[in-house]
């Protein structure tokens, strides 16, 4: 943040005097400082334990909780106080002035708490069990003061900032909405840290924050996992994808034309993750396919069509064991079914055909066109997009076209580039591509052919 | 996986090994002395007894399966210990013994596992009974200390002392459920304390503090203190469901995914399941831990996966056949394929050296020259080698003759071939297996179990 305008300059200093001079004035007296000290700490302490939400803008921290729960216990003044040890915290990352804001920021909000605190009818001090359930309106009301207060002033900031970079991705109404809520849950802690304090003194954060920073934990092992795992069906994907030059990133890139679709037609997120696996897993059973039949230049027996048609079963096989999967193994099993009946392995026609296959479907095809192949170049977007809607209706599903068609109208394509052939065993090539619906696989026929 | 585990017909008296017995008994005893007990005093303050119970039998029912089949209660654990360390609820200073705790909770946790059963889900007697083993020390030793003045006056010493036991309680569930795993998988008492520390530590803090927090704040806000301390507990366990949700997911896939060598005809149906197993029971054997015995398994089943980038396939799969040069280059592949995921940098390195010999007598991998590493290929990847050959000679096979002379040809290698550790280890798996064919093999081999089960 080296450059920021005149105008976010004078809004920090504004925020900043308004918080040094709310607390300069006091009143000081009866003023607990043992606790005010305990509860500092455990400011700092939660600040330096903050989330990144965003690379170097936007992160958040459990000293909410320790806020609230000083409003309760050393009342308006105590918590600005507590606010302000925020400064303290241990974090690289924010420069000076955006450590400052945040400082100021903390101890206003925590003042008006305080104040409304106050004002509904809470006694500062050490919570009794006949203060319970009066004390929670007034608490209620100074968490929703110091929520608003905290993300009001804040959003000042990235308001008059939002020019500095022009291409960072919007602010999403959603993440704000979450970030709100959360706050809110943290700020509940604050009661009950304030509740504990009656029994354990200091040791109540300690134990009333272990549960979540073990929630945290696990919520960051589970987003390590997961890109782990991402990470991982990609690398395998791509090594039954080496044996052929020509298919090289075409399952990354049919899962991506899947998720296009399904978001397109507005899918639910949990089933827009299981259609991206199963675009990256739709092909695994063409490795039982023998080379010698995917190399073939000429019209393919019938023995060897059938070969070819029991791919989408191989990879059934495969990935039948992976406990999530379940609609996306329907989507692998029947990718290459027809809206009209004739497609295989099934001939399954029209809404029998699992939603998730007449996505993959869609996908495939596209990107099967769009990619070169061994008897032809690459296409170009736009006939690709007419083949498409020639076969909408009889082979592809039209309202899935035409979803596809308008989400790559708005987000584009990226075709990927002609491999180069550089000889050696490594790879073998396709000579004809099942996927491919503009030059279908020439089967003999058996009833001419002998 | 599953289907083979149940073509086996076992009888009740087989599933359970003798630690296991000796666990259930013990609790059993414990419990029926101390429902007996309560029964002829009554119970003392009913109410908190129901409250406690039924927070007890929600957390049973909300049953946790961490990495690693480990089977765990986060709620109604928490819940029986704090049941156990209660002093005060409101200003009103509580009464019961421990034999109420131990009953309480029993009732709990049979009302809680009602809902189990009923589905179907098989009942982990073995777990259910460590854990009340360990509510029931704790409330032994505490039920009678709380009723001390000093103890009610003093929160400092109260809270030391609550500390200290919530902490004892879970070091002795940890010790308890290594116990039975080296009972079931024959891992080393040292190796499953250690493995089973480090999975129960972060989910025992929030269990741990959950219970003490329950304890105290009843003091201050009565019985709703279980409700309101159980939330975050709530909200800790169903991130851990993800977390292990996804570990299972991942293990699944890997799994799946290196079957695609098979289906492609590069090698025998079975062979890397069989590799990998027999891989990680030799492991186990040698006290690798849970984490590098994860890596050793990934590795032994994608041990073969750089055959994908060859064009054609080896006749009968074996890599045993082929020239070392050949199985040095199906090696580099794989490692190269997985070191694309960026993030199993360890099992590329196993499956890389797979084929390199115990003791160097002069052959040197390609582009190593050979002095990089003086002490030989990582013990994974040696334990691999002796599992692929011993897999490439006995193949499905259940013959035992046929499996000792396999065993008896690699011990003839081990001068610079493989590692002797490794074949000795082998051959102790292998003579145990042949005594219970298979069975004792597919449950001792598998790191996770029951991670086959769908949920």
């Amino acid at each position: 943040m080296g450059k920021l305008s005149r105008v976010t300059r004078l809004y920090i200093g504004a925020v900043v005097l308004v918080a040094v001079v709310l607390i300069a004035r006091g009143p000081f007296s009866g003023l607990s400082w043992r606790d005010v000290f305990f509860l500092g700490i455990l400011a700092i302490l939660s600040e330096s334990r903050a989330t990144q939400l965003r690379q170097g803008q936007l992160s958040w921290s459990a000293s909410t909780a320790a806020t609230l729960a000083s409003v309760v216990l050393v009342g308006p003044i105590g918590a600005a106080i507590v606010g302000a040890c925020t400064a303290l915290g241990i974090r690289r990352g924010p420069s000076f002035l955006q450590r400052l804001f945040n400082t100021a920021n903390y101890a206003l909000s925590a003042y008006l708490a305080g104040r409304t605190f106050l004002a509904l009818g809470g006694h500062v001090g050490l919570p009794e069990e006949s203060s319970f359930p009066l004390i929670i309106a007034p608490f209620a009301g100074a968490a929703v003061v110091h929520v608003m207060a905290n993300h009001g002033l804040l959003s000042g900031i990235l308001w008059l900032t939002r020019d500095a970079k022009p291409n960072r991705p919007r602010t999403g109404v959603g993440l704000s909405v979450r970030l709100l809520l959360s706050d809110l849950g943290y700020a509940a802690y604050g009661l009950l840290i304030a509740a504990l304090w009656t029994v354990v003194g200091p040791f109540a954060p300690l134990l009333v924050l272990i549960p979540l920073y073990v929630a945290r934990w696990a919520v960051a092992q589970f987003a390590e996992q997961q890109k782990a795992y991402e990470a991982t069906v990609g690398a395998l994907c791509q090594a039954v994808e080496t044996k052929d030059l020509y298919t090289r990133g075409h399952s990354d890139r049919v899962s991506r034309g899947s998720v296009m679709i399904a978001r397109e037609i507005g899918m639910h997120g949990d089933r827009v993750e299981a259609i991206r696996y199963a675009g990256m897993l739709h092909d695994v059973g063409k490795l039982g396919v023998p080379t010698k039949v995917l190399r073939k230049t000429g019209k393919l027996t019938e023995e060897e069509y059938a070969a070819i048609q029991l791919h989408p079963m191989r990879g059934l096989d495969i990935v039948r064991e992976i406990g999530f999967l379940d609609e996306a193994l329907a989507g692998i099993m029947h990718h290459h079914e027809r809206i009209d009946g004739r497609g295989y392995p099934m001939g399954l026609a029209g809404d029998e055909i699992p939603e998730f296959a007449r996505v993959l479907a869609v996908a495939d095809a596209f990107d099967s066109m769009t990619s070169t192949r061994s008897y032809r170049g690459a296409r170009p977007v736009d006939e690709a997009i007419a083949e498409l809607r020639k076969w909408s209706g009889t082979q592809f599903d039209p309202a899935f076209v035409d979803a596809f068609v308008a989400a790559l109208k708005r987000e584009g394509w990226q075709r990927p580039e002609a491999p180069t052939i550089a000889g050696g065993d490594l790879a073998s090539v396709t000579a004809q591509d099942h996927d491919d619906p503009s030059s279908p696989l020439r089967v003999i026929d058996s009833r001419l052919g002998r | 996986m599953t289907s083979r585990r149940h073509e086996l017909r076992r009888y009740p008296w087989h599933m359970r090994d003798s630690g296991q017995l000796l666990l259930i008994a013990a609790a059993g005893v414990w419990l029926v002395a101390s429902v007996a007990q309560t029964a002829a005093a009554g119970l003392v303050d009913p109410r908190d007894a129901i409250a406690f119970g039924a927070l007890i039998a929600f957390g049973e029912l909300l049953r946790l399966n961490l990495p690693g089949d480990r089977e765990t209660a986060p709620i109604g654990f928490a819940g029986a210990l704090a049941y156990a360390l209660l002093i005060r609820v409101g200003t009103h200073v509580v009464h019961h013994t421990a034999q109420q705790v131990v009953t309480v909770a029993t009732i709990g946790m049979i009302i809680g596992a009602l809902p189990h059963l009923a589905v179907g889900r098989p009942a982990r007697v073995s777990r259910m009974a460590a854990r009340l083993i360990c509510v029931a020390c704790v409330a032994y030793i505490f039920r009678p200390l709380a009723g001390i003045t000093a103890i009610e006056r003093h929160w400092g010493l109260a809270f030391s002392l609550m500390t200290g036991l919530t902490l004892l309680a879970l070091l002795l569930e940890a010790m308890l459920t290594a116990l039975l795993r080296v009972d079931e998988q024959r891992a080393r008492f040292k190796v499953a304390l250690v493995d089973e520390l480090r999975v129960q530590l972060p989910l025992g803090a929030a269990v741990g503090a959950s219970a003490l927090l329950i304890a105290f704040a009843a003091e201050v806000m009565g019985l709703a203190a279980l409700a309101v301390f159980t939330a975050p507990l709530l909200v800790t366990q169903v991130q851990f469901r993800r977390w292990s949700g996804i570990r299972t997911t991942y293990l699944q896939t890997v799994r799946a995914l290196a079957k695609v060598t098979e289906i492609g005809g590069y090698v025998e149906i079975g062979h890397s399941e069989r590799v990998s197993r027999l891989a990680v029971a030799i492991g186990r054997e040698l006290g690798i831990h849970e984490p590098q015995l994860l890596e050793l398994e990934y590795a032994a089943l994608m041990h073969d996966i750089g055959q994908l980038s060859l064009s054609e396939p080896i006749p009968g799969g074996a890599t045993v056949l082929v020239s070392r040069r050949d199985q040095q280059r199906i090696a580099e592949l794989g490692a190269d394929v997985i070191q694309q995921a960026q993030v199993l940098d360890s099992v590329a390195e196993i499956v890389r050296r797979q084929n390199e010999p115990y003791r160097d007598l002069g052959f040197v991998p390609n582009g190593l020259a050979g002095h990089e590493e003086p002490n030989g290929p990582p013990l994974s990847s040696r334990i691999i080698k002796a599992a692929n050959a011993f897999d490439d000679l006995v193949g499905s096979s259940l013959d035992p003759a046929r499996a000792a002379a396999a065993v008896e040809q690699l011990r003839l290698d081990t001068a610079s071939e493989f590692d002797p550790g490794a074949v000795e280890a082998l051959s102790r798996v292998v003579r145990r297996s042949s005594v219970y064919p298979v069975a004792l093999l597919s449950r001792e081999a598998t790191i996770f179990p029951g991670d086959d089960r769908r949920e």
